[in-house]
């Protein structure tokens, strides 16, 4: 038996491995379901009730999903130029920074002014976060990878010592939190009357540019180039580091944006526990879209309806809800494999 | 400065130092032997959260201290083949599938945990390894007390260290694994299995990584909790690319870092502790790991097929 | 030598491979006696490799069987192959680089399970093959450290190490200078004469007649001949190998103009393993076709990168058109009129998952009519591609087909497309027809005469010594990064240029 390359795959094998890779992860997790004594249809259908239910629920569930479509993105930007970003949660959160350390009073300009700036500060500190491990990379061959891992922690325990010290709120009870944003600072809702802020039409907003730049411009010609072959892209005259700075500035600068749109839309402060790892899902949420700007989307939205929905359902049933991790974690693996077996068969 | 001396001459600081390089050295033989072979396991990371659960629960189940090692290893070699299976054969990402790895092991055994302890909040300890004195050796001045006045799970990091040395440099075995991370084509050509040696390099490998977890609930922390792995798995990757893919010099490389660790920890309660915020010292760790690699990217002599697939028949 | 009369080795019958709609070979039956050399002939892509992966046991062949010794040899296992006394000496060597050569040549013959290496024996028996064969090299040397001809002795070793009986040598010739290849051809004589046999594969005609007893002829994936090498003569080979008469360009007589690029005590810093350029002088001028040779590994890719605008001179000037070359990029070489078809055209000459039109423009993307304002316009792409696609004879899908499902040929001629279409004053031609079919490789080189004839100044660099001749108005040879002067066509035999190769020439002439 042995592997061989397809050259092109048809469209059912395109299509019909990656649902095929969907169904066995739902399987999988089902069967982890029965293990902890639960009915896994009861409880199949408590997930799709607590995520997609109500409104409540699906504005929860979209809420949810707004970080997530920005953490994929950043993501899937990144991994087009095969600049392997890991760091989104730092970027997250060092844009939650900037937009604490503006919007808390500092500055007190109007909303339409105030805003754009806030934004603006949160993606130059996300892209900040980002250029040091890439000036590793290019500079000294430093696999970026670790350093964007490694960063995760300092970056969290950076933002530890800002919410005990400097960044600290006088009125929080010694708990580590930041002052609350003022008025100005805060998204407003993306219709009056229902819980759903701005946070949400940006990150819409941002795909879509994301995916104009990919397939419209040279900047994102360049991208998709040096990702395929850094070599042939470095031969036809492209600028490969500062393709992978300006990747870089535009994947730090979406994460950290997950960062402004949780503290000004969502939570109006800093915590610690701003991020139940958004910046990590991320990666599941690029890799189930396959990296596709609008996919991402859409894969964020199925993710967020997937923690949101085993969160109420681990309330009623009393199954863990890390089993939503467990599924959200195989779907990547599987994932991965159907994509490769598209462009592989199986010889005798 | 005297009292930056007085540390570093105390036997206490070296012995803390070999118990925080423990699973350090575990984990960083096994990632380094799966990248020797030319797979990069960026799954340490959960499969160390796997092994300090695996041991611990094992334990605290009835099991002995060594079987519960055996649980770990075990565990770990489960995750392994998973992760060679997608790699190596399939080809796929390593960085991807590694990932995957990672948050499919963490999740998985967070859930198990919680399903096995419903309703604990602080969490059991079992009676995990005590220290052992090495006859006549143990009674040696300063390295005495920090070196053979330790669990015997430290002494076993230390032998598989030097077992790992031993087969990678001196015998067949070893020499197809180092061949395997430079050039799979020639080992094919020779009619050495690729895949065969590839997929136990990462199996074997991941079962150390798991070993290396298992010593904190085991020998550390007597303990199971969330986030105890804390990051030590990507700090391995970083150790093994500082020892240069060397085994004595990643163990060296593995001490060096504990030591710094062990440092911090008691340079908080002195003046200079008091002066700089702690979380400054919990940082330093990680800082440090990343300014290793940057000063050995120069040097450090890379498999050459780390990360490249190999297909039989393909060029 | 002698035709030798002993019993048959190896004994391939009807081997039919199929690559999906691909038949690489087709009814290939092929024997080989004790003491015997067989070369295997024919063109590129006539299914030689594929063969001798086949016998190796790399492929399971679809069809036919192999025997060795009289015995079935199992398909797809190359231990099998081995284990009967079968060594292989790859095109491209089966070498891990950071191993020392004993390591090499050790890899995989001991049980993997054996507690120690067996260092101090395995020694012993090199340096006792080594001397018997001829084949010095530092057992304890790493490959890395070894130049291209000491790495061939390792392959052969590693055969000779495990007791082959038989000796496939795929292309054995084609990187060494022709010195090393007499070398080759004596150690290849001793081996006969214990007893060995050898497969020999080659595409030179006069290298076979040198050391073949008995010829068998590939084309299209079949044998169409089979003769003792005695009794039948190169043009009949060559007859029988193309299929027609082969038409070497005849080409008209030079019009050399103006130098267009030229290098002045160009020093470039070594690259890892590679050799960088030490203290070169050269021009390029318009209506010439400049050749270098040279054993790979010299120097050719730093000259290459130079030219490319991957490389800059550490010391010594470059002038592009009589002005000092400036910031020197591959974006400036390109605006420079350098027409540049890079070696390896798949690692860096295409980007394999995009599109035609997307690496017809992967060069020109930045400037109008592709781009505006840095808007990109898929439409003009489109029409570049398919104007390439039409000129250039590029057999695909179309402009929206991924490139990597094309062959060689065609992917080449999209290269040499994009670039001629711009009427490049200066044109690197790397290696332009490594691995390309006799249609293709005639092509190509059609085209870069006439570049020529329209006053290009051409550059063409090859491992191949016969194609710089046939094609080169001036020559230089590259020996550990320094250059030869030029030599006019005409000027120098094979032999002489080889001298310069090994580098034997400088140190006379220093």
């Amino acid at each position: 038996m042995r592997l061989e390359p397809i050259p092109a795959p048809s469209l059912a094998r395109r299509l019909g491995l990656p649902a095929f890779a969907l169904i066995l992860t739902a399987l999988v997790a089902m069967g982890l379901v029965a293990l902890a004594g639960a009915a896994p249809g009861e409880v199949a259908w408590l997930v799709l009730k607590g995520a997609a239910g109500s409104q409540f629920a699906l504005l929860e569930t979209l809420n949810r999903a707004t970080p997530l479509i920005f953490t994929g993105l950043a993501v899937a930007v990144a991994f087009r130029a095969k600049l392997w970003n890991i760091g989104a949660e730092a970027q997250l959160y060092l844009g939650a920074v900037a937009t604490v350390v503006l919007g808390t009073g500092l500055l007190d300009w109007p909303p339409a002014v105030l805003l754009p700036v806030l934004a603006v500060a949160a993606m130059a500190a996300g892209a900040l976060a980002l250029l040091v491990p890439t000036f590793l990379k290019t500079r000294f061959g430093v696999d970026e990878v670790v350093t964007t891992l490694l960063l995760n922690f300092v970056a969290l325990l950076f933002v530890s010592y800002l919410l005990e010290g400097p960044l600290k709120d006088p009125m929080g009870l010694g708990w580590p939190k930041s002052p609350p944003l003022i008025d100005e600072a805060r998204l407003p809702r993306l219709v009056e009357g229902l819980r759903l802020h701005w946070g949400f039409g940006l990150a819409l907003i941002a795909a879509a540019l994301v995916w104009v730049i990919q397939t419209r411009t040279i900047w994102g010609f360049e991208i998709r180039a040096v990702g395929l072959n850094a070599e042939a892209a470095r031969f036809a005259g492209m600028p490969v580091n500062a393709v992978l700075v300006r990747t870089a500035i535009l994947s730090g600068g979406l994460a950290a944006l997950a960062g402004f749109s949780e503290v000004a839309g969502a939570k109006g402060a800093l915590t610690l526990d701003l991020s139940p790892g958004f910046g990590y899902t991320g990666i599941i949420v690029a890799m189930l879209a396959l990296l596709h700007p609008l996919g991402v989307v859409v894969a964020a939205i199925f993710v967020a309806g997937i923690f949101v929905g085993a969160d109420s359902m681990s309330r009623a049933a009393g199954v863990p809800s890390f089993i939503a991790d467990i599924l959200l974690a195989s779907a990547l693996l599987a994932m991965v494999l159907a994509l490769g077996l598209t462009r592989l068969r199986i010889r005798r | 400065m005297t009292e930056l001396l007085e540390i570093l001459l105390s036997a206490s600081f070296w012995a803390a130092a070999i118990r925080i390089a423990s699973p350090l050295i575990f984990a960083a033989m096994g990632e380094l032997i799966c990248e020797r072979a030319g797979v990069l396991n960026l799954g340490i990371e959960g499969i160390m959260v796997v092994g300090a659960f695996a041991g611990w629960m094992a334990v605290y189940s009835g099991l002995g201290l060594w079987p519960g090692v055996g649980v770990a290893l075990l565990s770990g070699m489960a995750f392994g083949l998973l992760h060679a299976t997608l790699t190596v054969p399939f080809g796929l990402s390593q960085h991807v599938v590694g990932l995957g790895i990672t948050l499919l092991a963490t999740s998985a055994t967070y859930y198990a945990y919680r399903l096995a302890l419903p309703q604990v909040t602080t969490p059991p300890k079992i009676d995990a390894f005590d220290p052992y004195a090495i006859p006549i050796l143990s009674d040696l001045p300063l390295i005495g007390p920090a070196l053979f006045t330790q669990t015997p799970l430290t002494y076993a990091a230390f032998a598989t260290a030097a077992l790992v040395a031993f087969v990678l440099f001196r015998t067949p075995l070893g020499l197809a694994l180092r061949a395997c991370g430079e050039n799979p084509a020639a080992v094919a050509a020779q009619g050495l299995p690729v895949t065969g040696l590839r997929m136990g390099a990462v199996i074997v490998g991941s079962g150390l990584m798991a070993v290396g977890g298992a010593f904190l609930t085991m020998s550390a922390f007597d303990s199971f909790f969330f986030e105890m792995v804390n990051g030590r798995g990507w700090i391995c990757i970083a150790l093994v690319v500082f020892g240069a893919w060397r085994p004595g010099k990643t163990l060296l490389g593995a001490i060096l870092f504990a030591a710094f660790d062990a440092l911090q920890i008691r340079l908080q309660q002195t003046p200079l502790g008091a002066a700089l915020p702690y979380q400054a010292f919990l940082a330093a760790p990680y800082i440090l790991s990343i300014l290793a690699l940057v000063v050995m990217s120069r040097r450090a002599q890379v498999p050459a097929a780390l990360m490249v697939p190999f297909r039989k028949g393909e060029r | 030598m002698t035709p030798p009369s002993g019993e048959t080795v190896l004994r391939l019958a009807d081997i039919t491979v199929r690559f999906g709609p691909v038949t690489a070979n087709e009814g290939v039956s092929l024997t080989l006696r004790r003491g015997e050399v067989v070369a295997l002939l024919g063109e590129n892509g006539a299914g030689k490799t594929t063969l001798m992966n086949v016998l190796f046991g790399l492929y399971a062949a679809d069809e036919g069987t192999v025997e060795l010794f009289g015995q079935p040899l199992p398909p797809g296992n190359p231990r099998a192959a081995l284990e009967a006394g079968v060594g292989m000496v790859h095109q491209h060597f089966a070498l891990a680089e950071n191993l020392t050569v004993l390591d090499n040549i050790t890899l995989g013959t001991r049980s993997l399970w054996s507690p120690g290496a067996g260092r101090r024996a395995a020694r012993a028996k090199v340096e006792g093959l080594a001397t018997e064969y001829g084949l010095r090299v530092d057992p304890d040397a790493t490959v890395a450290s070894l130049g291209v001809g000491q790495r061939q002795r390792v392959e052969i070793l590693k055969a000779l190490y495990r007791d082959a009986r038989i000796l496939i040598l795929d292309e054995p010739t084609a990187v060494l200078t022709p010195q090393e290849s007499l070398d080759l051809f004596a150690t290849l004589r001793k081996a006969v004469a214990k007893g060995l046999s050898i497969l020999f594969i080659s595409h030179k005609l006069h290298e076979v007649e040198a050391v073949s007893d008995r010829v068998v002829v590939l084309r299209q994936g079949r044998v169409v001949a089979e003769a003792a090498t005695a009794d039948t003569t190169r043009t009949e080979m060559a007859r029988l190998m193309v299929g027609a008469e082969i038409a070497t360009p005849e080409p008209r007589p030079a019009l050399p103009g103006a130098a267009r690029v030229t290098l002045r005590d160009v020093s470039t810093p070594a690259r890892g393993t590679a050799t960088g350029l030490r203290g070169v002088s050269m021009s390029l001028r318009a209506g010439l076709i400049t050749g270098l040779v040279g054993v790979s590994g010299n120097g050719q890719s730093a000259l290459a990168g130079l030219l490319a605008g991957l490389e800059r001179p550490s010391a010594g000037e470059m002038e592009i058109r009589g002005a000092p070359s400036g910031p020197w990029t591959p974006r400036a070489a390109i605006a420079a009129g350098i027409g540049r078809i890079p070696e390896d055209r798949h690692g860096s000459g295409t980007v394999g998952d995009f599109d035609l039109a997307e690496n017809a423009m992967l060069e020109l993307y930045a400037r109008p009519p592709f781009s505006r304002g840095g808007w990109i316009d898929r439409k003009a792409a489109r029409a570049w591609a398919e104007r390439v696609i039409d000129r250039y004879d590029v057999r695909c899908p179309g402009p929206e087909a991924p490139i990597r499902l094309l062959s060689g040929g065609n992917m080449q001629k999209l290269i040499l497309g994009r670039v001629m279409e711009t009427s490049p004053e200066v044109i690197l031609a790397n290696q332009p027809v490594r691995g390309l079919d006799i249609g293709a490789l005639t092509y190509v080189h059609e085209q870069l005469l006439a570049a020529r004839d329209r006053g290009a100044a051409v550059l063409l660099i090859s491992e191949d010594l016969d194609e710089v001749i046939s094609l080169s108005d001036v020559i230089h040879a590259i020996s550990e990064g320094r250059l030869s002067p030029p030599f006019a066509r005409g000027t120098m035999t094979p032999a002489e240029l080889g001298e310069w190769m090994t580098g034997a020439r400088f140190d006379d002439a220093a």
